[in-house]
C-alpha cells in the first residue's frame, strides 16, 4: 500500500473532493428533507478526512506515547475532528426533529409540495 | 412466538458486557482510544438496544425520563464546577494544576472528573432524544 | 486505496436510491467504511467515535424519524441540471487547490512541526497522560470540550422542547 500511496499521492484529496462533491448536489438538488440531511452528514463527513489526511506519517503509528516507537502522527486534527463528529450529530438530531414537527404541521416532507402556493394557513 | 424468546434472551446475555466495555472505554481514555464521547455513546446504545427488544414500557420503568432529562445539565455542571475549583486554587480557569499534592495527580483528577461530565451529558442527551422520538409515535 | 474507492460506490448509490430507509441503511455502511479509512490513517479515537456515533446513534434517529415521516422519496420535479453544474464548478476549484498540497505522508511538513510537536513532546512532563489525543482534548484544548458539551446540552434541549408530549396540554397548534 506504500508504493500506491507514492504513485498517487493525491488521490485521497479527490476521493475526498468527489464525496464532498455528492454530498452538495444531493443538499441543493433533492427536495427530500430527509434526505437532505444525509447529504449534509455525507458533506460533514467527507471534510473529517480532508483534515485527517495531512497528518498521517508513512510508517508512524497513532498519536498514543508508548516505548520504541518514535514518530506519531499529529494528534491535533484527530482532536478538531472528535469535536466536529460531535456537533455533527448535534445538528443532525435537531434537523431531524425539525423534519417530525414539519410532517405534523404540513402533511409532507417534500419540498415541492410544501412550496406549492396553493397551500393555505392562518 | 420463538424469534421473540430468541432474542430476548441472547440480548439479555449482551447488555451488561455492552455497559461494563462502556466503563471500560470511558476509564481506559488516558492509555489508549477512548475518552467520554464514545462510552457516552455505547451507553446510550445499551438502553436503546433493551428498548428495542423489549419494549418502551419496561425500559421507561428501568430509567425513567426525569432521570434521562436531569443527566442532560448535571454533565454540563460538572465540567464547569472542575473549572470553579481551579478558581479555588489561585490557577486560571480550567487549570488542574493544582488540584491535588503535585502537577501530574491534579491534571489527572482534573481529566478524570471532565470525561465523566461528558460521558453523563452524551449518554443523558441521546437517551433523552429516542425517548422523545418513541414517544411521539405511540399517541 | 480499495476503502475509498468503496466509498465513492457507495455515495453514488446513496444519490440513486429513492427508498429512504435503504439510504439510511447505505449511510450506516458508509459510516463503518469511513471509519475503517480512519483507521488506516492513524487516527484510532476519531474512528471509535466515527463508528459508535455515526453507524449507530445516527441510524438510529434517522429510523426513528422515518417511522414518523414516510419512507420513499418522490420523484423530482425540476432538472438537476443546474445543481449539477454548480457541484461540478465547486469540485474543479478544489481539485486546482489541492495541486498545492503538500505530498502524502511525508513528516516534515509545518502541519507537524509546529503545534503537535510541542503537544507530543509535552504530554508525559506536563500531564502523565500517555494518549495525547486525551490529554489535549481534556488538558490542553478543555475550552473547545466545554463548549463542545454545551453544544450537546443545547441540541438536546431543543429536541425535547420540539418533540416531547407534555401530558398536560393538548398538541399546539
Amino acid at each position: 500500500m506504500s508504493t500506491l500511496a507514492e504513485l498517487m499521492p493525491l488521490y485521497n484529496y479527490w476521493i475526498t473532493i468527489f464525496l464532498m462533491i455528492s454530498g452538495l448536489y444531493i443538499v441543493v438538488a433533492r427536495g427530500n428533507m430527509v434526505k437532505k440531511l444525509v447529504g449534509l452528514s455525507l458533506f460533514q463527513t467527507s471534510v473529517y478526512l480532508l483534515y485527517l489526511s495531512p497528518g498521517k506519517i508513512l510508517g508512524g503509528t497513532p498519536p498514543i506515547l508508548a516505548k520504541g516507537f518514535e514518530i506519531y502522527s499529529a494528534p491535533l486534527p484527530h482532536v478538531l475532528i472528535l469535536t466536529a463528529i460531535v456537533v455533527g450529530i448535534a445538528t443532525l438530531a435537531l434537523g431531524l426533529a425539525l423534519t417530525v414537527r414539519i410532517n405534523e404541521a404540513f402533511g409532507s416532507i417534500e419540498e415541492d409540495e410544501l412550496f406549492k402556493p396553493e397551500i393555505t394557513h392562518d | 412466538m420463538k424469534l421473540d424468546v430468541i432474542l430476548r434472551v441472547s440480548v439479555k446475555f449482551f447488555l451488561p458486557f455492552m455497559l461494563l466495555f462502556a466503563l471500560y472505554v470511558q476509564f481506559h481514555g488516558d492509555f489508549g482510544p477512548g475518552g467520554g464521547f464514545q462510552a457516552g455513546v455505547i451507553a446510550a446504545a445499551t438502553i436503546v438496544l433493551y428498548a428495542i427488544i423489549f419494549g418502551l414500557a419496561p425500559t421507561i420503568r428501568l430509567v425513567p425520563p426525569i432521570v434521562v432529562e436531569t443527566m442532560i445539565p448535571l454533565g454540563v455542571l460538572i465540567f464547569l464546577g472542575v473549572g470553579f475549583l481551579s478558581f479555588l486554587t489561585g490557577d486560571n480557569y480550567l487549570n488542574y494544576s493544582h488540584l491535588a499534592h503535585d502537577q501530574i495527580h491534579g491534571q489527572e483528577l482534573g481529566v478524570l472528573l471532565v470525561e465523566l461530565g461528558v460521558l453523563i451529558t452524551v449518554s443523558g442527551t441521546m437517551v433523552a432524544i429516542f425517548y422523545a422520538l418513541a414517544d411521539r409515535g405511540r399517541s | 486505496m480499495v476503502l475509498l474507492t468503496l466509498m465513492a460506490v457507495v455515495t453514488i448509490s446513496i444519490i440513486r436510491v429513492r427508498n429512504l430507509f435503504s439510504v439510511v441503511i447505505l449511510s450506516s455502511i458508509y459510516s463503518f467504511l469511513m471509519a475503517s479509512v480512519m483507521i488506516v490513517l492513524d487516527a484510532v479515537d476519531v474512528a471509535m467515535t466515527e463508528a459508535s456515533v455515526g453507524a449507530g446513534i445516527s441510524t438510529v434517529l434517522m429510523l426513528g424519524t422515518l417511522y414518523l415521516t414516510k419512507t420513499t422519496e418522490t420523484v423530482p420535479a425540476h432538472s438537476p441540471v443546474l445543481p449539477l453544474f454548480v457541484a461540478i464548478g465547486t469540485g474543479a476549484a478544489l481539485v486546482y487547490g489541492t495541486f498545492g498540497l503538500p505530498p502524502f505522508g511525508i513528516g516534515n511538513t509545518p502541519f507537524h512541526t509546529h503545534v503537535s510537536a510541542i503537544y507530543l513532546g509535552s504530554s508525559i512532563p506536563e500531564t502523565g497522560i500517555v494518549n495525547v489525543v486525551t490529554s489535549v482534548l481534556a488538558s490542553y484544548r478543555g475550552y473547545d470540550t466545554l463548549g463542545e458539551t454545551t453544544v450537546i446540552f443545547t441540541a438536546g434541549i431543543g429536541v425535547l422542547l420540539l418533540l416531547k408530549r407534555f401530558s398536560k396540554s393538548t398538541k399546539d397548534k
